[in-house]
């Protein structure tokens, strides 16, 4: 008590000895030592991927050597690894982009729907089916791995793109609906009908009075799944293995299957390609991922 | 239109009723509040006229056409909501305009009709705001506004200005009741605030428990309470009471004992304690009436006009109206009286009304 009643009379006294002023600053100093130390190596590892990537070698692990644009090779040909040609990194970039765009549009359309249903329609079994979809969730995508593949190999999708987006979009749906029904309990009842009694039917005021109010919701729900589709790896590694259809991971994986003769600035400068489209995307999107938090799940 | 409501039930849960066995008729035209506490189901049977609820049973007639299972959007009525529930990403216009397209009225006739019901309610310099951009006021407006646009038969006004600071209250209250005459839409109106039902509407449902105690005019209702429950509920500030008993038809108060005529009462036998109403309006200094309080002050609050006082009565407080010049001191003791008419006897089990109708009626009209 005395020392919050001492802090709030300093802040009141127009000046502040130079002391004091240090003091103030303690806490922020602690804390930005502290992240700072943290976050210090990812930022080294990071540093360390763009110049491994511009030099031909690193001495003794860290001093670049000689300057050189090769290791970037693979943008305007093929490269050739450990004696087979890689397939070209545009084919590997238009399937990534074409997988993940795929899985954004399907699960935000079944993650809209499902999230509606959870969050406003009453009928038997709401309750277990919420509790299951979160369970399905903490379920291990390696667990599956083996039942997927005879299901994909039964109806014909194995080694297709579209046939691992279908998993990836039902292993991704619970979540997705879940964050969305967060947003849709944040909808007014009153407004919903209001638009019933202005003369819309059900269907019409989800999609023009109550879609339009949570388009921060879809817009979180899409760069999530956008972006969790661009870094799976798993799932396309093991159901894929023609070269037309490889993504850009399992692009990357090709570069270190043989640990003995892995070019590391090539390895470096792929990764940092691979990177590229996520950074750009974080940069553009960042304050719709923050909405994410603002809209969290309220009704069970 | 004239809504009629038949033996409606409604419930949430098995356990209980929301609504009870609620009858209730509107005539066209007519302006009615339901007027009860919150968790009263006033709200709920509104819902159940906009058609958003469903009776679980009885009937709902509009126009006697049988309409329970009609949805809202074929019933042709607008609503007020008390949170204004405007489509925050429409301009006010297109949320003015939007039951139009719902009705799909071409694009002209359309703004031209959004434009008239903006203007009605003076908004027609704000048309290209955002809902976010306007005050409370200009909202509850906007929702005004959009509610009548597209001339339903039926207006419905879920507490329409409980959001408003008192003055605004004042001023939409007659703007509200200007337009309903003006339109000659059945209105209905849901509200807590026993003064706004008081002053808009024609005819009010007082509601308790998911039932209608009493359904009458606001002046009936006023002067002749048929339940302890209206008794209390009606009227700025709320109506006296005190404890006394009667015995062949003699009222015993802590310190007077007044003698009833016979035919101000319905028929009682044998002594039974009463609650005793008097308005503070009826009272007055002095001991001039019929009835005769004494009590100490305890509280002076100055009206402008006059002043209100309340009065310690035994474990009791009695509130009434003094004028400006009578010196009233706190503490001191003084002694209020009242007609005998005025006088409301409540048995306190019941709650019923212990007046018979007629003299009731004749104390209205003298």
């Amino acid at each position: 008590m005395s020392m919050e009643l001492a802090s709030y009379q300093k802040e009141t006294v127009p000046v502040v000895s130079s002391a004091s002023k240090w003091k103030k600053r303690i806490p922020y100093i602690i804390a930005y030592g502290v992240l700072g130390v943290t976050t210090l190596p990812i930022i080294l590892m990071y540093v360390w991927l763009l110049v491994s990537s511009f030099s031909e070698k690193m001495k003794f692990g860290f001093l670049p050597v000689n300057f050189t644009v090769e290791n970037w090779r693979f943008l305007w040909s093929n490269v050739e690894y450990g004696g087979s040609m890689l397939p070209s990194i545009w084919t590997a970039t238009w399937n990534s982009f074409v997988f993940s765009g795929v899985l954004t549009i399907l699960e935000v359309i079944i993650g809209v729907m499902a999230g509606y249903a959870l969050a406003r329609i009453e009928f038997p079994g709401r309750q277990a089916l919420m509790k299951t979809t979160l369970l399905l969730h903490a379920f291990p995508s390696v667990a599956l791995l083996i039942a997927v593949f005879y299901i994909l190999n039964f109806i014909g999708l194995f080694d297709s793109l579209f046939g691992v987006v279908l998993v990836k979009t039902a292993l991704q749906i619970p979540m997705t609906a879940w964050i969305i029904k967060g947003f849709f309990d944040d909808v007014p009842w009153d407004v919903e009908w209001a638009g019933l009694i202005d003369g819309c039917s059900r269907f019409k005021v989800w999609f023009s009075i109550v879609l339009p109010l949570i388009k921060p919701g879809i817009a979180a729900v899409s760069i999530f799944s956008f972006l969790s589709g661009w870094s799976e790896f798993l799932l396309l590694y093991t159901f894929i293995l023609s070269d037309e259809n490889v993504t850009l991971s399992s692009y990357l994986q090709k570069l270190l299957s043989d640990p003995n003769m892995v070019n590391y600035g090539l390895l470096s400068a792929v990764s940092l390609f691979y990177m590229l489209p996520v950074l750009l995307f974080f940069i553009f999107t960042q304050k719709s991922l923050m909405q994410v938090s603002a809209g969290g799940g309220k009704r069970v | 239109m004239k809504i009629e409501l038949k033996n409606i039930c409604k419930s949430f849960n098995t356990k209980s009723n929301t609504i009870n066995d609620m009858n209730l008729t509107i005539e066209d035209g007519e302006f009615v509040a339901l007027l009860g506490p919150s968790g009263c189901g006033k709200s709920t049977t509104m819902l159940m006229i906009a058609g958003i609820y469903k009776p679980n049973s009885g009937e709902l007639y509009f126009d006697s056409q049988l309409v329970n299972q009609l949805e809202p959007k074929d019933r042709n009525i607008g609503m007020v909501f008390q949170s204004y529930a405007l489509y925050p990403h429409m301009n006010v216009l297109d949320n003015i305009s939007f039951p139009l397209k719902q009705q799909k009225v071409a694009k002209e006739e359309r703004m031209e009709r959004a434009k008239q019901a903006a203007e009605m309610v003076q908004l027609g310099h704000l048309l290209d705001r955002k809902p976010s951009q306007l005050s409370g006021g200009q909202q509850q407006r906007v929702a005004l506004a959009r509610a009548i646009v597209k001339k339903p038969k039926v207006l419905l006004l879920d507490e329409p200005l409980s959001n408003l600071d008192a003055r605004l209250k004042i001023e939409m209250r007659g703007e509200i009741s200007r337009i309903q005459k003006k339109l000659g839409i059945t209105t209905i109106l849901v509200t807590h605030d026993q003064e706004e039902a008081m002053t808009m509407a024609d005819r009010i449902a007082v509601m308790k428990e998911g039932q209608i105690i009493q359904y009458s005019t606001p002046m009936e209702l006023y002067k002749q309470p048929k339940d302890y429950f209206v008794a209390q509920f009606i009227g700025t500030p709320p109506m006296n009471f005190l404890n006394g008993s009667l015995s062949n038809h003699q009222l015993h108060l802590p310190n007077t004992i007044i003698d009833l005529k016979r035919r101000l009462l319905e028929h009682t036998d044998g002594d039974i304690d009463v609650h005793v109403g008097i308005r503070p309006h009826d009272l007055t200094v002095g001991s001039n009436g019929d009835v005769c309080v004494k009590g100490t002050v305890n509280l002076i609050e100055p009206i402008g006009h006059s002043q209100m006082v309340s009065l310690q009565v035994g474990n009791q407080q009695v509130r009434f109206f003094a004028d400006l010049s009578t010196r009233i001191e706190y503490g001191s003791e003084i002694e209020i009286s009242a007609d005998i008419s005025a006088l409301h006897l409540f048995d306190p089990t019941t709650g019923k009304s212990l007046k018979q109708e007629s003299a009731g009626k004749e104390l209205i009209h003298s």
